[in-house]
């Protein structure tokens, strides 16, 4: 683990009304790093990535990434007298990017019900990711003046596909895959965007134990070839515990533990509030 | 197929596209039904890939075409009318306030290019709504337009609720072919650069696109204003084809006609929009057209053929064809040779098969 921190989610809380759906939640992650957040249905755990990707703006709180605050916020307004978290006044100023210019810093995500662009085909879907960081504008790109720019797009989403072995695919409908190979697609065009950071929301929702395995062998695999620090919801108990270095619980939006695999493992607080009560689910 | 190949043949039948038409018009008299529908029919193709281009590809769900296209005929209109006829045209307003002309086709592009600053300027506040309610935004604005133009204290520019006319128009089927062509590839163009694939990855997940970095707002804006830039081209279009323009003939009913074209043709498909605004304009206006004429055969009165009995027919023709196409007679295709080219290889190779089995 290198010292280098790459993302702190600093004291964040989310108010939808009266309801307090992230409450004044810690994180950091550093470079290199496989971090899990976990926690039982409801804990707020898709919240905090929302706020972290900007599709929502926190109530109060601030995130950093790489040192620099992308995101925060204040309660104002309505919520100024509604406003029921801690930390209020703690912070000033006002950052509430759009996800896209989020995604451009370098944050790329997935989400928990799979996301593509189901009408486009494979190959377009990866095409798309390297649409922000083109130089062309709309004149340059509809009479083909970009032609170089364009070549060389096509080109790395050709050789990604290739790496991510779904280049005898590339022409079909992205809809038309199978549930697993969708998964594959949508993190392949996450890498797309030539991210440093890489959030995965769920990414084995709906596995079986065989496929999750293989999903932990092609998480470590992109981890290492692409450089990247991850951050992962994750219900698949054996997952987790498999590849994430550090692990973070959410309950009813607190933060309950931290630590690692082992650590979390023995705590009895998660083991209430949530181990214990799955297993027993699934059982 | 070669990719060379393929644009030597599509550019072969679009001189023979032109050439057919060229021929056409030595041949038949100028007054024949066909170039009605031939003029008119390319205008309403532009306008509805235009429309197709925002509706179709981008996901916006916008009525305000004919409001755009009134503006667009309106710029053509009043910057090209000859200064020695401003007087006639202009009579209750002094000659109006502009006294300068510019050519046809500087004209032509001032008529998009000021569509296009409306539609930046309506969509900084409007293009935040989404679906039915961007679609009443749009609508709305097309209407309040309408009742601007026809404003008495914008005389001077305007000519009130008054006529233009005297502006230089079209004779030959070949102008609006070009022009609606040339706008039309360039629309192709767009579709099939990056912005186009950005364009159809908002239609498909909004969510998903801003999280790839699409700026949502951007670009559904860029579409929205090239949209409107392209309909403005088709109304000074429609002006030339009409001779005069009045505001009060873009009405809401123009938008819907254009939608029909579009939902039709294919929403998504350029191709399907150009098939099904010829096939609208030539059910509209002329193939239909005995139906509204009261027919005897010998002593005997054929019952139904009565004035207004073609719009009957012409709507029950659209339910059928929608509930039939349901997504349109394209779909969200493209027509193209490929199809065609293999079937023939096909039956060329079987051929050779045949001569070869034979030989030995």
């Amino acid at each position: 683990m290198s010292s280098n921190i790459m993302l702190q989610v600093e004291n964040v809380t989310m108010q939808f009304g009266g309801v307090i759906a992230v409450d004044n939640l810690s994180i950091d992650v550093y470079e290199d790093e496989i971090v899990a957040l976990i926690g039982p249905n409801g804990a707020g755990k898709t919240t905090t990535f929302n706020c972290i990707t900007g599709v929502y703006e926190p109530t109060n709180g601030c995130i950093k990434y790489r040192g620099e605050v992308i995101v925060s916020n204040y309660p104002q307004g309505k919520m100024k007298k509604q406003y029921l978290g801690k930390n209020n006044g703690l912070y000033s100023k006002v950052i509430n990017p759009t996800p896209d210019q989020i995604t451009i810093l370098g944050i790329a995500r997935t989400f928990q019900n799979i996301r593509l662009f189901k009408n486009l085909s494979v190959f377009e879907n990866v095409l798309i990711a390297k649409h922000l960081r083109a130089k062309q504008n709309v004149f340059t790109a509809t009479f083909r003046l970009n032609y170089r720019e364009e070549r060389r797009m096509r080109e790395e989403c050709m050789a990604l596909l290739e790496e991510q072995s779904l280049l005898n695919l590339k022409d079909a409908p992205a809809g038309s895959l199978p549930y697993g190979l969708q998964r594959r697609l949508e993190i392949s065009r996450a890498l797309a965007t030539d991210p440093k950071l890489l959030l995965l929301d769920e990414p084995a929702a709906g596995m079986n134990p065989q496929e999750t395995q293989e999903l932990a062998e092609f998480i470590r695999q992109i981890k290492e070839k692409y450089k990247l620090t991850i951050l992962l919801i994750e219900h698949h108990m054996d997952l987790v515990m498999q590849i994430s270095e550090r692990i973070y619980v959410q309950d009813f939006g607190k933060l309950i533990a931290t630590g690692t695999p082992e650590e979390i493992q023995k705590n009895q607080r998660v083991i209430d509030a949530y181990l214990g009560v799955a297993e027993d689910a699934f059982a | 197929m070669d990719k060379k190949i393929k644009i030597i043949i599509y550019a072969a039948l679009l001189v023979a596209l032109f050439a057919l038409l060229f021929i056409l018009e030595q041949i038949l008299p100028s007054y024949s039904m066909l170039f009605t529908v031939l003029k008119k029919g390319a205008i309403y193709a532009l306008v509805a890939v235009s429309m197709n281009l925002l509706n179709g590809f981008t996901g916006l769900f916008s009525l305000g075409q004919a409001g755009f296209m009134l503006i667009g005929a309106y710029t053509y209109g009043i910057f090209t009318i000859p200064t020695e006829a401003r007087s006639a045209v202009y009579q209750y307003f002094d000659g109006g306030i502009i006294n300068f002309t510019v050519p046809v086709v500087v004209a032509l592009v001032m008529a998009g290019v000021a569509a296009a600053i409306f539609a930046y300027i309506i969509g900084l506040p409007v293009l935040r709504l989404k679906s039915d309610y961007l679609a009443i935004a749009t609508l709305g604005f097309a209407e309040i337009i309408r009742a601007v133009f026809q404003w008495k204290t914008l005389g001077p520019v305007t000519n009130g609720s008054n006529l233009l006319r005297l502006y230089p128009t079209f004779k030959s089927v070949l102008f609006p072919f070009a022009v609606s062509g040339i706008c039309i590839a360039i629309i192709v163009l767009l579709i099939n650069s990056s912005y186009g694939r950005a364009f159809k990855a908002i239609r498909d997940d909004e969510i998903a696109a801003e999280a790839m970095g699409i700026n949502l707002a951007k670009h559904k804006r860029l579409a929205f204003t090239i949209s409107s830039f392209f309909a403005g081209v088709g109304g000074a279009l429609l002006a030339m084809y009409q001779t005069t323009i009045q505001a009060s003939a873009f009405k809401s009913a123009m938008t819907y006609e254009i939608l029909l074209i579009v939902v039709i043709g294919g929403l998504g498909s350029v191709t399907g929009s150009c098939i099904s605004s010829f096939l609208f304009i030539a059910a509209s206006e002329w193939w239909l057209r005995f139906l509204d004429e009261t027919t005897y055969i010998g002593s005997f009165k054929v019952p139904l053929l009565n004035p207004g009995f073609r719009k009957v027919v012409f709507s029950i023709i659209i339910m059928i064809v929608v509930l039939f196409y349901r997504r349109g007679i394209m779909g969200n295709k493209e027509f193209s040779l490929d199809p065609i080219a293999k079937q023939f290889k096909k039956r060329f190779r079987r051929r050779k098969e045949v001569v070869g089995s034979n030989e030995q």
